[in-house]
């Protein structure tokens, strides 16, 4: 299968990348990893007259904390993420939702900037995010703005990016005190997208009980979905599993997934509710509770 | 229409290409550069046919722009063997009945290079993780796993 005919830029710096996004408007896409986006072009589900390569760009490339924020650079590879042991030691939840993206060929090349800036509610970066009060860093003609990820995703297929913005850079608060988070997956295969996922975190307070709770599902809706009904139930209570399973349950009811090949809408509910359970519980160990 | 002049490194030899933007790197190697051993199997980016490596990343060579490989190193199968002697991945294959109709076989073994230049004694999981991007219809995958362990020993 071969994309109808394109333009391709390969711009050296940012300033230039962002100019022929500005200049050719909505012709013209982004090509980071291209493990989304050239797919979609050769079974010409999608069309650009003009691809602006980020990938010669020096500096989009770096995982680092910083500034109490663990910064990725928009243009990291999975594969990046999957090796660094700043991210196998101190983000578990990164590690087991890096582990379930596509396969580890794809990983080669896919890049965490362009799994959010697709907008595919398959994707499994985005449900993580939202769990970890992540901001996604847009470079336009203005200079950068800083997005919340609760305010990113819009749609099927659509974000809060402007057709002349670039995602530089994902910003994840540093992990709290007796904190944890966890990402789990049902997939019918390697390399498929999820039947369902969920991440969870969970920070504990002194005496035990929950501080703050993060839950959201993905491939449940036309975007990933934030729990919020679920996680105002569980803060302030102390983690049994009566608790964990309510929230759980609570997470299923307020997703509206579409039947298809994976599954029937109740089924895909009813793994969404035992997911989230599983993810509440290895975030719980995680941070150190049980 | 753009098209663009390009310098690739493929197996140790520089080639120089004109190509079109959408040009796909697979359809370079194999047509431009004749080099067939890299397969199409789904052009959908699902089974690994097509893989060859990237500057040493084993990467799905039909998603890939020939463009976007200007002035990086490319390795296929074709790379494998020296002055007329296999590479101890494709005598692991070769003796180890690795392969059937060996459709998969270039793809699973540019893969299989690929994890045995980072990691020198593979488990059985890791061998069955790092080729979990490479569809085989055939073997069942018990005999792929045996020819990368058989190489494994013969590198260490
Ligand atoms: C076989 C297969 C299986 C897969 N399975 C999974 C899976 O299980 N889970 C999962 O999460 N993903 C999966 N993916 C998708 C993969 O992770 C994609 O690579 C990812 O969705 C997009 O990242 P990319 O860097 O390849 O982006 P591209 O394909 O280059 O771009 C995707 C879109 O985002 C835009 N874009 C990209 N980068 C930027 C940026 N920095 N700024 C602004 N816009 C940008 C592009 O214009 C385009 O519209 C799979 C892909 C394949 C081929
Ligand atoms: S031909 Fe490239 S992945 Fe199947
Ligand atoms: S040997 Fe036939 S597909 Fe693997």
């Amino acid at each position: 299968m071969i994309p109808a005919a394109f333009d391709y830029h390969a711009p050296k710096s940012l300033a230039e990348a962002v100019g022929l996004l500005s200049q050719y408007g909505d012709g013209a896409k982004v090509l980071s990893g291209g493990q989304s986006l050239l797919p979609l072009l050769k079974l010409r589900l999608g069309q650009a007259a003009h691809l602006v390569d980020i990938g010669r760009i020096p500096g989009l490339e770096y995982i680092k904390e910083e500034g109490g924020m663990l910064r990725i650079g928009g243009r990291t590879r999975e594969s990046a993420l999957e090796h660094s042991d700043l991210i196998r030691s101190r983000y578990p939840i990164l590690l087991d939702t890096v582990l379930v993206i596509a396969d580890p060929l794809v990983r080669n090349m896919a890049t965490v900037g362009g799994n959010l800036a697709h907008g595919d509610p398959g994707n499994d970066h985005p449900a993580t995010m939202l769990v970890l009060g992540a901001q996604v860093v847009a470079t336009g003609p203005k200079g950068e703005r800083v997005i919340p990820v609760d305010k990113f995703f819009l749609g099927l297929f659509s974000t809060a990016l402007k057709p002349d913005e670039i995602v530089t850079e994902i910003r994840i608060p540093m992990p709290a005190a007796r904190s944890g988070g966890a990402y789990v997956k049902f997939e019918r295969k390697v390399g498929d997208y999820a039947t369902a996922a969920a991440a969870a975190s969970i920070t504990l307070a002194a005496n035990g009980t929950i501080a703050q709770a993060g839950l959201a599902l993905t491939n449940m809706g036309p975007t990933s979905v934030r729990a919020t009904a679920a996680e105002q139930q569980l803060v302030g209570k102390k983690p049994d599993a009566a608790v964990l399973e309510s929230a759980a349950r609570a997470a299923a009811q307020a997703t509206s997934p579409n039947a298809d090949r994976r599954g029937a809408t109740d089924y895909k509910k009813e793994m969404g509710r035992v997911l989230a359970v599983r993810a509440l519980k290895k975030a719980l160990a995680r941070a150190g509770g049980n | 229409m753009a098209t663009h002049t390009i310098e690739v490194t493929v197996n140790g030899e520089k080639h120089q290409a004109t190509v079109e933007s959408r040009l796909l790197l697979v359809h370079l190697l194999r047509e431009q550069l004749r080099l067939t051993g890299t397969h199409i199997g789904c052009d959908t980016t699902h089974c690994g046919a097509c893989t060859i490596l990237l500057d040493g990343q084993p990467v799905k060579s039909c998603t890939v722009l020939a463009v976007q490989a200007d002035g990086h190193q490319l390795t296929t199968v074709e790379g494998l063997e020296k002055d007329g002697k296999l590479h101890p991945i494709q005598e692991g294959f070769w003796e180890k009945h690795g392969l059937q109709c060996g459709f998969c076989t270039p793809g699973m073994m540019m893969t299989s290079c690929a994890l045995l230049a980072r990691n020198k004694k593979p488990t059985e999981l890791e061998i069955r993780e790092a080729i979990s991007g490479n569809l085989c219809r055939c073997t069942g995958y018990v005999n792929i796993v045996k020819a990368i362990q058989m190489a494994a020993e013969r590198l260490a």
